[in-house]
């Protein structure tokens, strides 16, 4: 094998979203103003800043304007302000209004794009001297003889489909401090939890998955800065899910559902729940004669403060949802995603900054306590435990929780168990039958994923990796119905050929880079690793 | 010997366009915009020449918006030696490309032009040959392979039903085919050094070229739905379906 490369940096962040680019541009800030030099880089795996980035988003700019006050005049894309809020319970043919709990009252937030807020934050971080490279995934942590972390190195690209050929040898990045911002189920996060140990005294996290779609509708069906939030049908009151629906400038509207994956009946399929509830009345009204103009999905982390782990380690920081800042009650995570890069970004300068031969950015967990995220992450942490007990008395605690303890409760509910442990056997479930799509309001995978520029290149290995190759016959067929055809979003798996000999085909060049088989795979035998850079959706305005 | 290469920012093929709901034009915000594939074959074409000896230098032109800078970065990055940005906001249409080149191509003095055969944004199949004929220079269109000896260019065209060589004196004009080669990928490496490489700006009014368009786009569809089609029993129904509905007999 071929020599790397290597670079040496002050820091290298790894994930171009909102928490590693308000890291890099709160480290270079206090670099700037201190009159120091401090080289950082940051890769993303995505084309282009902005590609992989899915959110809802309705976006609260406390910490956004905390860490650039000017955002407005430096043209930030915050072009929708939120106006009015609806939350609604469906039944399969009615909405009955339902008061908006204060945790999802949007006055003074915006709806936007994501993925654009992280195209503008990119050219800040640029302006400020931060050397972003697109196109490069992070594929593998590197550590100095002291066990330390000390930079990474980037993928193999050329390999062909079996690794046959030596292919173009990666990089390495070398740097004093490592930041993680890789995004719900990180793939180097998830190996840096069993290095450090960094799990070991917190809840198990919980995830979500959540499908997005953008459409443009007519003009009589569209009000600027509408949001409505719905729970109920299509899914049971024991499966933790609901809708969102948010109108943004020029006649678009996004809409999406999330599905809590810590659901139980593996007949399910998350991407058919949210395609029949786009024909629900209250929601067909807005959609109907409008045409769909983007696709995607993401998972994301659900289980706040709790599931929260240990934030640091010798040579690097966990920041994001990566960590699982996200705020599920608000629903929002980008506010903590840039909170919590510019608190570690802050620790991190410090330690780059001192005498000392220190390795780990103890004070960014200090800092962390220190903020408004945690206070604002504590005061919610029982609120999405409680939905095990069902919609109805989740909805009351939650209104107890909330305006009698307000937050703070003298107990803390846990999550006791992870998403995969949660499926029951196939057999003992009732089959869900899911209506056809009509190609109007409803739509299969091909067709979505169609939509969200999906592409990989070919000469490379798949990026799902079964641990064991005969598991998805002989446990996830057998006992589970071969759950993960339903839950993937993009049609990566499939079972084919005859009835006496199937097997499961992956098809790896759909992958939307959702991770919902990393984590809900009930033996955990799927794993994701990263595939060549610049793969995966490329989602316009998302 | 000195190549130039004029490479043109695109909508990426990966990408799926649509037509913005007005029909002024296709909607480029916020699209993954890339270097023309043919283009790439272009400077990869260059490139080699330059690794092979014939070629001392070559420099990539682009003409656009800001944006246009990060696609000779690109082009830099796989191994083009300087990059020249001509500024434009205002889309530029053939004609106008091709006398802004052929300004550029006064000032460099390259003895050959590599650019794709067309973009595939508008596939307007123009540029080279405008290019050619204002520089009053020979040229190639469509090369499948390329041979540079003794002041000559030796090119094989791909033509209907088989191939055809052409040789032409330099300095000439060149367009690539899809499969004159297969470009390399750009390492990081190559594109963090590619940051220090030297790209000028100049704007049209500096090289004293009218880009004002003279072509009107009067409206842009996208194409009509395909029907699904369906499955007939038998022979009776089919002939009765292409009769009464289809009524093509």
């Amino acid at each position: 094998m071929s020599v790397r490369d290597y670079m040496e940096y002050d820091v290298v962040i790894v994930g171009g979203g909102p928490s590693g680019l308000a890291s890099a541009i709160r480290l270079k800030q206090l670099a700037n103003g201190a009159g120091r030099e401090l080289s950082v880089c940051l890769l993303e795996k995505s084309s282009e800043i902005g590609a992989h980035i899915l959110s809802g988003a309705v976006f609260e700019p406390k910490a956004l304007t905390e860490l650039i006050p000017d955002w407005k005049e430096k043209g930030a894309p915050l072009n929708t302000p939120a106006v009015d809020d609806h939350f609604l319970y469906l039944t399969e043919t009615e909405s009955i209004k339902l008061p908006t709990p204060p945790q999802m009252r949007n006055h003074g937030n915006y709806i936007i794009s994501l993925g654009n807020l992280c195209r503008w934050l990119a050219e800040q971080a640029e302006a400020l001297g931060v050397e972003i490279y697109p196109g490069f995934a992070a594929a593998e942590v590197l550590y100095d003889e002291t066990g330390a972390v000390k930079g990474v190195a980037t993928g193999n690209v050329g390999t062909g489909k079996h690794g046959e050929k030596e292919g173009e040898p990666g990089m390495e990045l070398w740097a004093k401090q490592t930041i993680f911002a890789e995004g719900c189920r990180g793939s180097l996060t998830k190996t840096l939890f069993e290095r450090f140990e960094l799990r070991k005294d917190s809840d198990p996290q919980t995830y979500g998955i959540g499908i997005k779609e953008l459409w443009e509708v007519p003009a009589e069906q569209h009000s600027a800065g509408r949001i409505t939030h719905t729970v109920g049908w299509p899914v049971d009151t024991a499966t933790y899910g609901g809708s969102f629906m948010y109108h943004l400038e020029n006649n678009q509207v996004v809409v999406g559902f999330v599905v809590g994956l810590d659901y139980q009946n593996p007949w399910l399929s998350p991407f058919e729940e949210f395609q029949r509830f786009k024909t629900h009345p209250a929601i067909k009204k807005t959609l109907e004669g409008g045409r769909r103009i983007s696709y995607g999905a993401r998972a994301l982390s659900e289980g706040g403060i709790q599931s929260l782990p240990k934030l640091t380690f010798l040579g690097g920081v966990l920041i994001g949802d990566t960590a699982g800042f996200l705020n599920v009650p608000k629903i929002k995570g980008s506010h903590a995603a840039i909170k919590s890069g510019s608190l570690a970004a802050e620790a991190v300068f410090e330690l780059l900054m001192s005498d000392g031969d220190g390795r780990e950015a103890v004070s960014y967990p200090i800092r962390f306590k220190q903020s408004w995220l945690y206070d604002e992450l504590w005061r919610v942490r029982n609120i999405r435990p409680s939905f095990r007990w069902g919609l109805w008395p989740a909805m009351i605690y939650g209104a107890l929780d909330t305006f009698l303890f307000r937050g703070r409760a003298p107990w803390t509910l846990r999550h006791k168990h992870a998403d995969h442990e949660t499926l029951e056997d196939a057999s003992m479930c009732a089959k869900i039958v899911y209506p056809k799509p009509d190609g109007k309001l409803s739509f299969d995978r091909l067709s979505s994923v169609f939509l969200s520029n999906t592409n990989h290149s070919e000469d490379q290995p798949a990026h799902l990796r079964l641990k064991d190759k005969g598991v998805p016959i002989e446990v996830n067929l057998a006992r589970y119905g071969a759950p993960e055809t339903r839950y993937c979003p993009a049609g990566v798996y499939e079972i084919v050929g005859e009835v006496e000999a199937p097997r499961l085909q992956i098809n790896a060049q759909n992958c939307v880079h959702c991770k919902t088989c990393d984590i809900k795979d009930p033996t955990q035998n799927i794993n994701w690793v990263t595939p060549e850079g610049g793969g995966g959706p490329n989602y316009p305005n998302m | 010997m000195k190549i130039l290469v004029p490479v043109k920012r695109v909508v990426d093929a990966n990408v799926k366009i649509r037509v913005k709901s007005d029909g002024s034009g296709v909607e480029t915000a916020n699209l993954k915009l890339s270097m023309n594939p043919f283009d790439e074959i272009a400077v990869e074409e260059a490139v080699r020449l330059k690794e092979a000896g014939i070629a001392s230098e070559v420099v990539a032109v682009s003409i656009g918006d800001t944006g246009c800078q990060e696609t000779l970065r690109a082009a830099m990055a796989v191994g083009a030696d300087a990059a020249i940005h001509v500024e434009a906001d205002t889309a530029t249409q053939p004609l106008a490309v091709a006398k802004l080149l052929q300004a550029i191509v006064a000032k460099e003095q390259p003895q050959l032009v590599i650019c794709g055969k067309q973009a595939i944004d508008d596939d307007a199949n123009q540029v080279g040959q405008m290019l050619a004929a204002l520089l009053d220079w020979p040229q190639a269109t469509f090369a499948s392979r390329v041979q540079i000896a003794g002041g000559e260019a030796t090119v094989t065209r791909e033509i209907d039903g088989g191939l055809e060589t052409l040789a032409m004196p330099l300095p000439a004009v060149i367009s690539t085919d899809l499969r004159l080669n297969e470009p390399r990928y750009a390492s990081l490496p190559n594109i963090m050094k590619a940051k220090k490489k030297p790209l000028a700006t100049v704007s049209p009014a500096e090289l004293d070229v009218d880009i004002a368009p003279r072509l009107k786009v009067v409206s842009v569809d996208e194409p009509s739905v395909r029907q699904a089609g369906k499955l007939v029993s038998d022979v009776a129904e089919l002939v009765g379906m292409l009769r009464n509905e289809a009524k093509v007999i």
